[in-house]
Order: structure tokens, then sequence, then C-alpha cells
């Protein structure tokens, strides 16, 4: 219990911070909205070409948009050296990573959940036949952006090019999890039923999930302190 | 061995435990090929002040955030409290004041200091930081948030944040740079009041008069190696350029 209040206090301090200044959410914000409107000039949204790729445009939107928010997890820390604040205190390396996970994924849903539903008007999408599968998919698809991007950002906080780098470094990890995320969302968002060979796509999101769900909470004190 | 020899053996040392409060074994430390910190070995006494001194990039920020657990040794041992520094229950009884206030400006100076005594696991964390905000002269203010304060204000909040879980070591780089009149009055009285209290502290400083007016014991790092270990004597009280002068670089 006490591993978790710890973290619940970071995520609150975090969440907190973020409803003050609003900084990270209203940039990812407009920054999603501008991606979905050039988006839809580019494609038809009312051709079935585009209902085939609207999953992979959605989650581009989210990836895309989601770096800005994980670039700052980390980097906030650094004005007044509050990292090493945070570092020195008894709160471990697994316990300030899940705090920051769970403050980027509301901050991630938050985002998603208000470009959710611009993309279906945008793209005339059938989502809301199978609104809770989607949503499931959303849940998962953002847990394993968040995880890796928490920890990448907590591994590039110290660099200099870290905007740069974060991007560079996460989307080639996240390619499992994204695969998964479009493939399931296209079929969903097409209002079609998910069949027994889109299973295999739940599993590996999960999977996914939770190996590196385990694997960064594991390796993140490493990363703090070296 | 005989078992009662064995068992004063073990009694005396962990007398020696209980009596060195920081025990640093050969310790190096690199930043790429540069050595930072060449093979240094030290020891402070439970209850005593130790002032590290040291011209700029001789080290003492790195021994520092060494013994923060804020970053490892290449090679030596570091004893906290006599345990590792890393570990939980060291990290609760160590507060460290860095160059940085480690505090959060979109926060206020309530939610900072409650923030940091729920890590630290105080028991009433409301209270903790009710207590240290009067302590510290930051009652009146205690619901603004960090951004709005003063300079001044901002560091008594962060001497707040290192002494509220009632460290029994503290770790301080640099304290009294850049304080108001104010801030230094409050510290000042708070390490005091520590080293009566029998708590140790190692503070790096370039402001040797406040320093070795507080400090039991001195060490000089010289561009990583250690110079000079020994207690503070009258010479260095009344001449504080002493040190420097006699075992100092040329």
């Amino acid at each position: 219990m006490n591993f978790f209040r710890q973290a619940l206090a970071i995520a609150g301090k975090d969440l907190r911070s973020e409803v003050r200044s609003k900084e990270t959410v209203n940039a990812s914000l407009s920054f999603a909205l501008v991606i979905l409107l050039l988006f839809s000039f580019a494609f038809d949204p009312g051709s079935e070409q585009t209902h085939e790729i609207a999953g992979g445009l959605l989650w581009l939107v989210f990836a895309f948009a989601g770096t800005l928010i994980l670039n700052r997890s980390f980097a906030r820390e650094l004005v007044n050296d509050c990292l090493d604040a945070l570092i020195s205190s008894p709160a471990s390396g697994a316990q300030l990573f899940t705090g920051k996970c769970l403050a980027n994924y509301v901050l991630l849903l938050i985002v998603e959940c208000i470009c959710l539903p611009i993309f279906v008007i945008f793209y005339d999408a059938r989502w809301p036949r199978q609104f809770w599968l989607l949503f499931l998919v959303m849940l998962l698809g953002t847990w394993g952006i968040t995880v890796i991007g928490t920890l990448f950002s907590a591994m590039t906080v110290n660099l200099r090019l870290r905007e740069l780098m974060l991007p560079t470094l996460i989307y080639p990890m996240l390619i499992p999890a994204l695969m998964g995320a479009i493939q399931l969302s296209t079929v969903l968002m097409a209002g079609e039923p998910l069949g027994a060979d889109n299973l295999i796509w739940f599993k590996l999101l999960v999977g996914f999930d939770v190996i590196f769900t385990i694997l960064a909470v594991a390796l993140v004190e490493i990363v703090l302190v070296g | 061995m005989a078992p009662e020899n064995i068992c004063v053996h073990s009694r005396s040392f962990a007398a020696k435990i209980r009596m060195t409060a920081v025990a640093i074994e050969g310790v190096w430390k690199f930043y790429g090929d540069f050595p930072a910190l060449q093979n240094i070995t030290l020891n402070v006494d439970g209850g005593a002040c130790l002032a590290l001194l040291g011209r700029n990039g001789a080290g003492k920020t790195t021994l520092l955030r060494m013994l923060a657990g804020l970053s490892k040794a290449a090679k030596g041992s570091i004893t906290i409290l006599g345990g590792d520094a890393r570990a939980e229950n060291t990290r609760k009884r160590i507060g460290v004041l860095g160059h940085g206030i480690g505090v959060y400006e979109e926060l206020s100076a309530f939610e900072n200091l409650r923030l940091f005594a729920r890590l630290y696991g105080m028991e009433n964390p409301r209270q903790t930081a009710s207590e240290w905000l009067e302590r510290t002269g930051l009652d009146r203010v205690s619901d603004g948030l960090v951004r709005e304060f003063s300079r001044g204000m901002r560091q008594r909040l962060a001497v707040a944040r290192a002494f509220l879980h009632n460290p029994a070591l503290l770790l301080l780089d640099e304290p009294f740079t850049a304080l108001d009149d104010r801030a230094i009055a409050v510290l000042q009285g708070l390490l005091k009041g520590a080293l009566a209290d029998g708590r140790t502290i190692i503070m790096s400083t370039h402001q040797l008069r406040e320093a070795l007016e507080l400090a039991t014991d001195v060490a000089l790092i010289n561009r990583g190696k250690l110079a000079f270990r020994g207690q503070r004597s009258q010479e260095m009280l009344e001449d504080p350029g002493w040190l420097y002068r006699h075992y100092g670089e040329a």
C-alpha cells in the first residue's frame, strides 16, 4: 500500500501542476487537432480507403500528440532541481516511475477522449456501435505508449536534444503496440465484429503492456541513478 | 576464535558503526575519462559538522551527490548511517539541500511541504507541513504558489523541505549562497539546533566564516583528492584563509 501511496502522491503532484499550468495538455491538444485537420485534407474522409486506414490515422495522432506530454514528464522536474529532491527522497525509482506513468496516462487519455469524437466527425467513422471495445483498445494502447514514453523521458531528461531524441527512440519501440492498436481500432471503427483472428492483436497489446511495465519498473532505478 | 571473543568483537564493531555516521572508503568518480574524485577516504562521526571545502570544480558537489544517493561511485564504497546510500531506510534519515531549491513552482508552499512529508512517510503530513511553514515564517503565505514567491521565501521553503523529516544526516551544498539575511538566520538557527540534537551535518561551502563557525571538522578537496582532513582549529576560525594557504593548491 505504501508503494501506491507514494506513487499517487507523485501522480497527484504532476496532475495538480498540470491543471494550474496547462502547458502540456494545451500543446498536445492543439497539435492533435492540427494533425487531424491536416489528415482530413490529405485523405478524402468519405472514401472507403480512408476507412481502411482510419485506425492508423487515429493512433498516429495519439502517438504524435502523446510525445509532447511525455517529453515534459521528467523535464518539468529539472526546474529548481526537483528531480534531485525526488530521487534523494525515500520514494524508490519504481514509485517515482509509477506515479509519473499514472499522471501521463490520465493526461494522454484526456487528450485522446477529446480527439476521438472530432476524429469520428471528420472521418465519418462508425465507432459508437462498439464504443466500449474501442475504449478498451484505447486504454491498452495508451498504457503501452505511456510506459515506454515515461521510461525514455527519464532516460533523455538530461540530454540537450531530448525533444528530438524521445520520439526517435520511442516510436520504433512502440511498433508492436501500435500495430495491435491500429489493427483493432480499424476493425472496430468500421463497425465490424472482432473475430477470432483479431484476438492475437489483443494478446499482443496486453503482452506488450505487461512485459514493458515490468521491465520499466525494474530498470528505472538504473536509468535515474546509474 | 572463541565465541565470547566474537561477541566482544561484534559489539565493538557495532559501536564503531554507530559512532561513524558516514564512511567513505577509496571512492573514485569519473566523468568520461576525467577523474572528478580520486581515492577519497573519509569518515564523519555521528553528531559532527564537517565543512567540505575546496575551489570550484574540486569535487565537493560530486561527493555530496554520491552521499545523497544521486549518483554512484565508480570504485570504492560509501556507508551512511550503517547502510547503503540508496537504501530506503537510509534516505528517510537524510536531508538534502542542493544547489536548486527542489520545490515546485506550480504548487503552493503548503502543497510542496505536504508532498515531501508524504514521500518521507511522515505520520501526519498536513500537520508537519503547517509546523514547518510556521517555523520558517511562511505560514502567512502557505497557500501562495511558489512561482509568486520572492527568492528569500523560496529559500526558506527549501530549508523547510530539507529539514521537515528530522533527518539524522544533513547534506548541504553551498547552503548560505544567495540566501537573504532572514534565510541565513533561519538556516543557522536550524543547523545549531540540529547539532545540539546530535545530528550530523556535511556542508560544502565557499563562505568560510559562516561554515567554520558551525563546523567541528574540516575537509579540503583539491582537484578530486583529499588534501586535508582534521578537526576545525582555532587558527582556522581566526583566519579562514589559513587552510587554503597551507593545504590548498599553489
